[in-house]
């Protein structure tokens, strides 16, 4: 166990963060209608960005809600618009069988998972000691030469591979889409 | 913690006292009237200026010169009907407003006014903010502002006002990569992300002046690009008069229009402000040697350059007719993030080594011509039989059993 004493000012912000956290990851859940669930991941998101300078890592949690706060939930919000299925939806048919089953076994794995990490290591990153002395390991703009140092060199190869992922994910997107509209071509020639 | 935040700023190198509180209170209360003020001012600014570039004589009737015709405005906005569309989602409707106008007025507050006073024994940056995450801020809540104006059109639960949403939400993500793009190479010749630096590694002449230490490329990018980020002509397609009647505050009236319509013109004087700030220096300028006022030519500087760009924006809107859609993604993505990101490599081999620069100067200048030699022929391919492909793999489901489901649903 981490014997640190906390000074009261962190703990209410830990307190607001989880609480944004939890009150949005619910939402997502409970919320009937896809944008009002967009809306409370949006909420989580930034939450956890709250968690990021709490942690004094201010680099991370700016980044947090330009990417994904900032976009890929707006690419959600445009998808939803766009496929006009912003309803109110009864989930009635399975699309995959067996799917609940999955599910709450997966639940079960994560959260054991979560309760194993939080009792052996430390409270909001999950790593067993960041740093040994409980200090961050950069504050303010130090933060991003630290990231960056440990990106292109220690994890390089994860860097690059992910890098590699995105582009061949974004040429299937491209070769799926090209297919639909071929099709739609020759059944209008026909 | 303290420690660290003295490196912030000098005002909390002793602590956080009540003296240090009240500064930081009057710092925000002073900013937030001369945000407000301005606002004011440039609407009637931008009304005046634009009724002499089309020969009309526009607002004359409150106050001198009609300086009062926004606080008219306002107060008749104050008592309008507030309505709200049988349509619409109540929720999302009623939040969108402050999702444009509380990220409007958080920008500003990291915009550095003028240089450093001495109030009561404690040095003050004239700037409200300045976190250690500096410029990402301002990406941040151009982000956020997004959500404003795609939550009022599609809760509005009205058609045009929805594809204004969809258009808004396409168009802001296109052209925040260009941004960033841009402001990466600025923060890059800094080596910080802090406004504050950025305008001290400017101070010491127009020379030193990122418009033209990078080059002009990332200057003209940027304003492009944020132009289209504020959605101001000639990139207002997300609100255009002549197709989407008024785009996403079609269906919003009284107060919650005003606040739309404050913070459009909040982020214009903001963006002017931001593009002083990260290309001509800010507060730099030449300070005449006079005893106790020399702190006033540096918020003097700022306030002209950032009147520049703020005429820039009336007469952009004056004199420019607006993109068509398509003309629009095709500027952002296939010209403006390929120059963006080209420079930026450029810039980063330049501060390595001048030799690394020119290398991969070569390497950029290649890689251009081949970009543009696929787009045109991309442009030239002819839709024909042979150049559709045939179909690659299967549907995940067989489609008889696929409509069987929906058919089930529908029931």
């Amino acid at each position: 166990m981490i014997a640190t004493a906390y000074a009261i000012p962190d703990v209410l912000v830990f307190l607001t963060s989880a609480l944004l956290i939890l009150v949005g990851a619910v939402g997502v859940l409970a919320m009937r209608n896809p944008v009002h669930s967009a809306l409370s991941l949006i909420l989580a998101l930034f939450g956890v960005a709250v968690a990021f300078v709490a942690q004094s890592a201010d680099f991370l949690a700016a980044v947090q809600i330009i990417v994904y706060a900032g976009a890929i939930v707006v690419l959600f919000l445009f998808v939803i618009m766009f496929l006009g299925v912003d309803r109110r939806e009864t989930v009635r048919v399975e699309p995959l069988v067996g799917q609940r089953v999955f599910a709450g076994v997966g639940v079960l794995i994560t959260v054991a998972g979560l309760i194993t990490l939080f009792a052996r290591s430390h409270w909001v990153t999950g790593a067993i000691a960041v740093s040994s002395s409980g200090q961050p390991l950069a504050t303010g703009s130090k933060n991003v030469t630290q990231i960056g140092t440990a990106v292109f060199t220690t994890y390089l190869f994860a860097f690059e591979a992910t890098a590699a992922l995105l582009i061949v994910a974004v040429v299937g997107a491209v070769l799926l889409a090209r297919r639909e509209r071929a099709a739609d071509a020759e059944g209008s020639q026909s | 913690m303290t420690s660290w935040l003295a490196t912030v700023d000098p005002l909390f190198a002793h602590g956080v006292t009540w003296a240090v509180l009240i500064i930081v209170i009057v710092k925000v209360l002073v900013g937030f009237a001369a945000l407000m003020g301005s606002v004011t001012l440039m609407i009637w600014f931008e009304r005046k200026a634009i009724s002499d570039m089309q020969s009309r004589i526009g607002p004359q009737r409150w106050g001198p010169f009609g300086l009062l015709q926004t606080l008219a405005d306002g107060v008749k906005l104050f008592f309008k009907e507030d309505l709200l569309p049988a349509e619409a989602d109540r929720f999302a409707f009623k939040l969108a407003p402050y999702l444009v106008l509380v990220p409007a007025l958080i920008t500003f507050s990291i915009v550095p006014i003028g240089g450093t006073v001495d109030i009561a024994g404690h040095p003050v940056l004239l700037q409200v903010a300045n976190p250690p995450i500096g410029i990402l801020l301002m990406l941040a809540m151009s982000g956020i502002s997004v959500y404003g104006v795609i939550l009022a059109g599609w809760s509005s639960g009205s058609k045009y006002p929805l594809m204004s949403a969809v258009r808004a939400s396409a168009q802001m993500i296109s052209y925040e990569a260009a941004l960033g793009m841009t402001i990466v190479t600025v923060v890059l010749a800094t080596g910080s992300l802090s406004t504050h630096d950025i305008v001290a590694a400017q101070a010491h002449g127009v020379w030193h002046w990122n418009l033209i230490r990078l080059g002009i490329v990332p200057f003209v990018v940027f304003l492009i690009a944020i132009t289209a980020e504020l959605n101001r002509p000639p990139f207002d397609v997300v609100e255009a008069e002549s197709e989407l009647v008024g785009g996403f505050h079609t269906e919003y009236s009284s107060l919650r229009f005003a606040l739309f319509f404050l913070a459009e013109f909040m982020n214009t004087i903001t963006m002017s402000a931001i593009i002083v700030t990260l290309f001509l220096g800010g507060p730099a300028g030449w300070v005449p040697n006079i005893p106790h006022v020399r702190w006033v030519f540096p918020i003097l500087w700022f306030l002209a350059k950032t009147v520049g760009f703020a005429f820039g924006y009336v007469w952009f809107r004056a004199a420019l007719p607006r993109l068509r859609y398509d003309q629009l993604m095709n500027l952002g993505w296939k010209r403006l993030i390929p120059l963006s990101l080209g420079w930026m490599l450029i810039v980063a081999g330049f501060l390595i080594r001048p030799s690394w620069g020119f290398l991969m100067a070569a390497l950029v200048i290649l890689a251009w011509t081949v970009l543009t030699r696929a787009f045109v022929l991309g442009q030239g391919r002819e839709e024909s039989a042979d150049s559709i492909l045939p179909p690659v793999g299967e549907r995940p489901l067989p489609g008889r059993v696929l409509r069987a489901w929906t058919d089930r649903e529908k029931d």
